[in-house]
């Protein structure tokens, strides 16, 4: 490829302005780039990047999924209870339980969304706020402390690549979780860019009506996105647990925009036709490390919400002016 | 003489009652270049979706290769080599030229894992096909219209296409591009391929066609090869009517200051130096290539570019126009070329569309004086003969040209003085374009608006013109009295300025 398409590639963009945010950020503050940090950004990546995979494939197709935080809580909570009342010991059947159940939520968007023709976004707000609903309302809203946590999830999540003592006698070690997400990452680039039912994704966010015509799938295709998302966000729940210990139902509220967020920022269109796995990730890795650096500066709570929605309008601004540029 | 490629015989087709096709038939041979021609609502969308296979006809059957064929469907279609080339094309803007053109291999294939060098190797085939120079690489939606065009002729050819069908191919294309189009129809029929070629631009129809067919009301009115045919009588079988006009003649009235009058007007990157009086009754056309300035003229004299050098004169007092609603104020209307998205809410009302511009004036003690709208817009819907039963329907269900009517008619309710048209009749038919033009005329006449019309369509100017005036790079470049030029000279200035 040539050094000017690749610079007109918006992953290129969003990499070097990453670069450029790391050494600012590094400057401002040295600690960021004490190996401690790096290891803890780099884990505070995984969960948001793995729904972001799901939220990506929705976007590409031209709609949005607003569902999937409450979709993972339900999923998490309802595989947490039959494990404790059954007391299993396993932990493969957990994982895909806890997909299963996203999975069977994301089709239900997906009928929403196909056979009666509603708005994406209206169908996700309300199956959300659903799903959300009956889990506190009917299973329960107390939350499962690390003292009936099964013991099999805390030591799967607590497996490290990597760890070392530290000369002040602290441990720090990089999760291995980090190889879910790198894998998923994997599978959901071959499927977007080397597969037809990946192409037909980006078809239908290009022109649904042409999409029809050339001969895809439409139907199939939908189901395929919300499914999918809907079970990334199933798996991503339990994971979640598992690796910080403690199982609230209430957990990942307003995670939604985070992880739209970090989708727009990673040069996804609103509009539906555009994006990658590449650029997800990095943007993935911009937001964590804007809210990790607020935090080592000590900023409150609520600026880094307010950091996160300007963060939205922005790069939403670019990417739709880019695209009004190309159309034009 | 072999059998047809495609023979239609007795083909009716009926929606909620109503006969959108009525007793068709019709032949299209092997290597034909055929055209369709019809007004909108004629049932030449409904003949092309009944050979494409997406609506089944009610009576009478199609036979392809002289055998009956039973329950044609688009997939059946396609794989006798039927391709349908969409007005929109059907593209996806956001994929390459490669991907656009491999897809439907891939899915006919029912592949499902992409090789990004079989995609290209395919689309470089297609390419080479047509003998065009495209860049494989480059998003779709980044080609001018031309060049998605051809992206999709390349496709549809790649599928051992029989019969193309070209549904207005050549709408929003220059004159130039126009050529290259039908170079490669030429190609394409010397491969054995049948063309049909949906129009209702004549001259196209008589320059590039073998053999004419024209349908009205769903019925055949006419058929046979393109040399019986000329222009009145294609029109004439389009629309039951004769449709040939006097050209427009003005004479000057007593002496009025000209209703407009630039001098020296110029936006800086745009054009300079225009200078043009029009007096009231005028009717001039304004002409030149796409890009010529044209039409930022009209949007200058609409307050769009509100730092314009130089002066406009409305009845022979200087007047600054810096904004769309100055423009208004003076009475200054213009139509938008895009009417679609620049000029009408198409899901209101044709009422609250015709009011559009208006509540201003209806307003009384800052209520709305509703039955005096109502009024006011069925007043005008039936002076503009809009077809419609009522003024609560929504603008979208009507035709091109009943749209161009409420645009039109919009303005007049605001008592316009001079009514800017660019591209009048683009994407209307041959019967409402005669009534727009004839309106167009009548408002002239009687109210003594000036006019200004550009378009891209010489005829359309000498025919309804008193004065044409020649744009390019941002200057006139002539200003001819119609009475003393010809469509030919015209048509030959243009070109010697492509």
């Amino acid at each position: 490829m040539k050094a000017a398409a690749l610079l007109r590639r918006s992953e290129t963009v969003i990499f070097l302005v990453l670069l450029l945010a790391m050494v600012g950020i590094g400057l401002v503050n040295p600690a960021f780039w004490q190996l401690g940090n790096i290891f803890s950004l780099l884990r505070a990546n995984i969960i948001t990047g793995i729904m972001a995979l799901g939220v990506l494939t929705v976007m590409i197709s031209g709609g949005i999924d607003v569902s999937f935080p409450a979709f993972a809580m339900a999923a998490m909570y309802i595989t947490l209870l039959w494990m404790l009342n059954v007391g299993y010991t396993g932990v493969a059947l957990p994982f895909l339980m806890a997909t299963l159940i996203g999975l069977a939520l994301g089709a239900l968007n997906a009928f929403f969304v196909h056979s009666i023709r509603m708005i994406p976004l209206i169908v996700t707000l309300g199956t959300g706020a659903m799903v959300r609903g009956f889990l506190l309302g009917f299973i329960g809203t107390s939350t499962i402390n690390i003292d009936k946590m099964p013991r099999q999830l805390i030591d799967f999540a607590k497996q490290d690549l990597t760890s070392f003592t530290t000369e002040d006698g602290s441990h720090i070690g990089l999760t291995a979780m980090l190889l879910i997400y790198l894998g998923f990452a994997l599978v959901v680039h071959v499927l977007l860019r080397h597969t037809m039912i990946g192409r037909a994704v980006f078809a239908m966010g290009g022109d649904k009506e042409a999409a029809r015509r050339v001969g895809f799938n439409i139907p199939l295709t939908t189901f395929f996105v919300y499914c999918l998302a809907g079970a990334l966000a199933g798996f991503t729940g339990l994971l979640h647990v598992s690796m910080i210990w403690l199982a609230n139902p209430h957990d990942l509220a307003g995670m939604e925009l985070d992880v739209i967020a970090a989708v727009v920022l990673g040069g996804a269109s609103i509009f539906g036709g555009r994006g990658s796995v590449l650029g997800t990730m990095l943007g993935v890795f911009m937001l964590v490390m804007v809210n990790n650096s607020l935090i080592i500066m000590h900023v409150s709570t609520t600026w880094q919400r307010v950091v996160v929605g300007v963060i939205v309008i922005a790069a939403t601004a670019i990417t739709s002016w880019r695209d009004r540029k190309r159309a034009a | 003489m072999p059998a047809p490629l495609i023979e239609l015989r007795h083909i009716g087709k009926s929606f909620a009652g109503v006969h959108a096709l009525d007793d068709l038939s019709l032949a299209l041979g092997a290597g034909e270049i055929h055209c369709l021609a019809g007004e909108n609502g004629s049932g030449k969308s409904t003949l092309i979706k009944i050979i494409s296979g997406v609506y089944q006809p009610d009576h009478g059957e199609m036979l392809f290769d002289g055998e009956p064929v039973k329950a044609m469907t688009p997939i059946g279609a396609i794989a006798r080599g039927v391709q349908v080339i969409f007005q929109d094309f059907s593209l996806f803007g956001n994929l390459t030229v490669a991907e656009n053109l491999a897809l439907s291999n891939e899915l006919r294939d029912k592949r499902h894992v992409v090789s990004w060098r079989r995609v290209r190797r395919i689309a470089r085939e297609a390419v080479a096909q047509l003998g065009v120079d495209l860049d494989l690489d480059a998003d779709v939606e980044r080609l001018p219209t031309s060049g998605r065009q051809l992206v999709a002729i390349a496709r549809a050819l790649m599928s051992d296409a029989r019969l193309i069908i070209m549904d207005e191919p050549t709408t929003a294309l220059t004159r130039k591009e126009v050529e290259t189009l039908f170079r490669i129809v030429r190609d394409i029929q010397a491969r054995g391929i049948s063309v049909l070629f949906v129009s209702h631009k004549m001259r196209e129809m008589l320059e590039i066609s073998e053999r004419i067919t024209v349908i009205r009301n769903g019925k055949l009115v006419a058929s046979g090869p393109t040399a019986e045919f000329d222009e009145i009588s294609i029109t004439r079988a389009m629309t039951g009517l004769d449709l040939t006009e006097a050209p427009y003649v003005w004479t000057p009235r007593e002496a009025l200051p000209p209703r407009l009058e630039v001098t020296g007007l110029a936006v800086p990157g745009l054009f300079s130096g225009l200078d043009l009086a029009v007096a009231p009754g005028e009717i001039v056309g304004i002409s030149g290539l796409l890009g010529s300035g044209r039409t930022d003229f009209a949007l200058t004299l609409f307050g769009m570019h509100p730092h314009y050098q130089g002066e406009i004169r409305i009845d022979g007092t200087v007047v600054r126009i810096t904004s769309v609603q100055d423009a208004i104020a003076h009475g200054i209307a213009y139509v938008p070329e895009d009417r679609l998205t620049e000029g009408l809410f198409l899901s209101q009302t044709i009422n609250r569309n015709l009011l559009a511009s208006s509540y201003d004036g209806l307003a009384r003690h800052g209520l709305l004086d509703l039955a005096q709208a109502r009024r006011d817009a069925a007043g005008m819907i039936a002076a503009m003969q809009i077809a419609t039963p009522t003024g609560e329907r929504p603008v979208i269900e009507l035709s091109g040209g009943n749209q161009q009517r409420v645009v039109i008619g919009r303005w007049l309710m605001k008592e316009a003085r001079i009514l800017v048209l660019n591209g009048p009749t683009v994407g209307v038919d041959v019967g409402s374009k005669a009534g727009i033009h004839r309106k167009i005329r009548d408002l002239a006449v009687e109210h003594g608006l000036a006019v200004l019309m550009i378009s891209d369509d010489v005829p359309e100017l000498v025919a309804h013109c008193n004065r044409i005036a020649l744009m390019h790079r941002g200057h006139f470049e002539g200003v001819f009295e119609t009475a003393q030029t010809s469509e030919a000279a015209l048509a030959d200035r243009l070109k010697a300025l492509a």
